[in-house]
């Protein structure tokens, strides 16, 4: 039997006295009577279920639209603590840009012998029609959720870049309506940083990256997959938030050399383009020629600087996981100051010594696919039994190239209200950050997921997880 | 705004106005069974044949049986004109154009949907009929509520009145399509009982029994009935109101746009028919073939509409 890990607790410590920034919550959840908060609870799920913050999960015929379970427990963070984080990703999310510029042009990151060529080379998520292709304002990643987890009261780890089509802005807003509209109380008591902001931030930003083509005020438009997809949403929140309009490929068309919508006055081109669609499915006479979401021949009014597309396409390249493992060179390389944020030590499968090593030690450790994401394909091997362990030894061994391993964690915990009161999950954090040419903004929080099965680290909504209102305090 | 939003809001609005109408017509035949149960079966095969789906309703239950057209007409997610498959294409075509949508109509439509979906899930028994129909009515109000209370007067809201009074107005034309018979001169000589009780109906399924009798003193008159459905600009389900109101949305619209579109010239035409012709002009040309004018020149609108503002490529 395994000795029982002890978690950090992010409202208690590793004792049982509440840590500074939990004080103030902790006295008024002391007054409160836990079947008023349980009801609470199922007041906030009927208000999301109204509002239609739902998402779809894949290969699930049964539920097209389900809510993800939200926890009015609020994830708090000190001012102090945050302002490291903040300066963590900044430097990080910095380094990003140039690394994209770079690798997209003289790749003097491979000429330095800082990264094997074939990391690029060899990589699927290398976009040659990327090459020498400079965006509006030099931004490649115009929005990025930056995934960390914690494991003690200093030590904050970056787990995921997301710098493709970062998801979950939505549910962070919403949180923060739905905790104001059940306990306006407490905010009256207790001073928490505003995200409420971030809508107008995203429309300065991208609006901010305008390509040479437009004049006067740039023309925005969300590009969605459609109402089938699981982000949905989102995609809908973000376009009403910012007044522009949700766009779906069959409403656009290259008119004139421009991307433009059919509008009921007819084609009126488009500036910037946020898109929500991936790479692949942007433009099928670039890329797949199946494709029914993207828009034939974007990509050449792109090249051409006639729109900006958010983010860029080909930024995948630097959340792979398998760059991801090089992070801390990149940062120190592009900013020429060692990383502020912690990369969880991670052996490439690619190399013969690490597979042995995961090979040896796979009960240990969390094996993750390169292109992954969203928790699937993934083997967390503390959790795992005899069979899914020789399973996945099975297909490990086949591909090795497609994996990347990582000790577990210890992930910190925040409690959730369950019917016997507070009771610790495991939680992470994606902070969602802005990049234009001339500012980097972080929303202060983010969105804090919280695995809701006991002792579960796999956060994922997908899989069970839950979200929380997550709060900054004013200094 | 898009084309394809434009397209969202007037179904959207179609979609609610249909079920709002078919839950009147399971009413007017309701009534028929519970007092006329040797006319009820001609009854439904004349309800079916209002909303079109005659073909699909014989071709999954044979012949019309009060309770299975009900349960047809209700809930069955195989008939795509079922009350419950339209509110379902309704909130899809709501959550296709949520950014156009104030968050009070988007609520009311999801609700709306919510609610019936609960509801409608098992087979409705006799002595529920009236309350669901009611919710349904109701639910269906809620959400015109929410649009009139909170939307923008701009092209949103022109699109989605214009989906509103096209759909009422070919309910309002497929109703008297079915009974041009009862309403003709001929038939008041004859005066049985039978068409007494048909020319209720008429007034129940458009739900303007009330109203036809405070404006008539309580004289039912077949040709006062078809004037009063045709022309009379004062009932909101009338074809005259309907299409003058089609007229006002597009004239807002023109001026918005800055462009007089020919969906515009068609309902101008179609209005300036009600204008010039009173009931005895319209019986004289016939009752039936004016009716099916109507209805073509509905299909030509719809189309035209479709076109003129971009729905689709």
């Amino acid at each position: 039997m395994a000795k029982k890990p002890t978690y950090f607790d992010e409202m208690f410590g590793h004792g049982t006295d509440a840590r500074a920034p939990y004080a103030d919550y902790c006295d008024w959840f002391l007054n409160e009577d836990t079947r008023r908060l349980l009801a609470k609870s199922e007041e906030a799920e009927a208000l999301f279920r109204l509002i239609g913050v739902t998402f779809n999960v894949y290969g699930d015929p049964d539920a097209t639209e389900r809510l993800i379970p939200f926890d009015l427990v609020p994830r708090i963070i000190a001012a102090r603590e945050w302002a490291k984080v903040a300066k963590g990703i900044e430097q990080r999310v910095r380094a990003i840009n140039a690394f994209l510029h770079d690798i997209y042009h003289r790749q003097e990151i491979v000429r330095a012998g800082r990264l094997p060529a074939e990391m690029i080379a060899r990589n699927d998520a290398f976009l040659p029609e990327m090459i020498g292709v400079t965006p509006p304002g030099d931004i490649y990643t115009h929005i990025v959720g930056t995934d960390l987890v914690r494991t003690g009261d200093d030590e904050f780890f970056v787990l995921e870049d997301n710098a493709r089509t970062p998801s979950g802005v939505s549910y962070m807003l919403e949180n923060r309506e739905t905790m104001l509209h059940m306990f306006p109380e407490l905010f009256s008591k207790i001073k928490v940083q505003s995200v409420n902001q971030y809508p107008r931030s995203l429309r300065k930003s991208l609006s901010g990256c305008a390509p040479d083509a437009c004049s006067g005020r740039p023309t925005l438009a969300v590009l969605t997959p459609g109402i089938h997809n699981s982000a949905y949403y989102e995609h809908a929140f973000l376009a009403d938030q910012m007044s522009a309009e949700l766009v779906e490929g069959h409403d656009l068309r290259v008119v004139d050399g421009r991307v433009a919508m059919r509008t009921t006055r007819g084609y009126k081109p488009i500036d910037v383009l946020y898109r929500r669609v991936d790479d692949e499915y942007l433009d099928p006479l670039n890329f797949n020629p199946d494709s029914m979401l993207g828009v034939p021949g974007i990509m050449d009014v792109y090249r051409a600087g006639g729109i900006t597309i958010a983010n860029a396409p080909g930024t995948g390249i630097a959340d792979d996981k398998a760059i991801y493992s090089y992070m801390p060179d990149i940062v120190e390389f592009y900013t020429g100051e060692k990383a502020i944020l912690k990369n969880v030590p991670t052996h490439r499968c690619s190399e013969p010594e690490a597979l042995k090593y995961v090979l040896d030690n796979l009960a240990d450790l969390v094996v993750k696919e390169v292109h992954g994401s969203g928790g699937y394909g993934m083997l967390v091997g503390p959790a795992a039994s005899k069979k899914e362990i020789a399973d996945f030894r099975t297909k490990l061994e086949a591909t090795p190239d497609n994996y990347i391993a990582q000790p577990t964690l210890a992930l910190s915990t925040v409690p959730i209200l369950t019917d016997a009161g507070l009771a610790p999950r495991h939680v992470d954090l994606r902070p969602f950050v802005l990049v234009s040419p001339d500012r980097i903004d972080i929303t202060p929080g983010g969105l804090t997921r919280v695995a809701l099965t006991e002792g579960s680290l796999v956060v994922n909504s997908s899989q069970g997880g839950g979200t929380k209102d997550t709060w900054i305090l004013e200094e | 705004m898009l084309g394809k939003t434009a397209g969202g809001l007037f179904w959207m609005f179609r979609y609610l106005e249909r079920a709002e109408n078919t839950a009147r017509m399971i009413d007017a035949g309701l009534r028929i069974s519970l007092t006329r149960s040797s006319a009820a079966e001609s009854e439904w095969t004349s309800i079916l044949s209002s909303t079109g789906l005659s073909a699909a309703y014989k071709a999954a239950h044979g012949a019309p049986d009060g309770p299975k057209v009900i349960d047809f007409l209700l809930r069955d997610p195989n008939n795509p004109g079922s009350i419950l498959t339209g509110i379902e294409a309704a909130r899809m075509n709501a959550r296709v154009v949520r950014t156009a949508l104030t968050r009070e109509v988007w609520e009311a439509v999801n609700e709306c949907y919510m609610v019936l979906k609960r509801l409608l899930a098992q087979q409705i028994e006799d002595r529920d009929l009236p309350r669901v129909l009611q919710v349904i009515r109701q639910r269906s109000a809620f959400v015109r509520g929410a649009l009139h209370g909170t939307m923008v007067r701009n092209d949103i809201f022109n699109f989605a009145r214009i989906g509103t009074f096209y759909e009422r107005a070919d309910n309002t034309a497929r109703i008297l399509d079915q009974k041009y018979y009862i309403l003709l001169p001929s038939v008041r000589l004859v005066g049985s009982p039978s068409d007494n009780v048909q020319w209720d109906t008429i007034l129940r399924a458009t739900s303007t029994t009330r109203a036809y009798q405070t404006l008539h003193d309580g004289d039912v008159d077949p040709k006062a009935i078809a004037q009063f459905l045709i022309l009379d600009g004062r009932l909101p389900r009338s074809l005259a109101f309907c299409y003058s109101k089609i007229g006002d949305n597009l004239g807002y619209l023109e001026k918005e746009y800055g462009a007089h579109q020919p969906s515009h010239a068609l309902v101008d035409s179609v209005c300036a028919k009600f204008k010039a012709h009173d009931m005895n002009a319209i019986f004289d040309y016939g009752l039936h073939e004016f009716i099916t004018d109507f209805l073509r020149d509905s299909a030509a609108l719809g189309r035209q509409i479709e076109i003129d503002y971009r729905f689709s490529e």
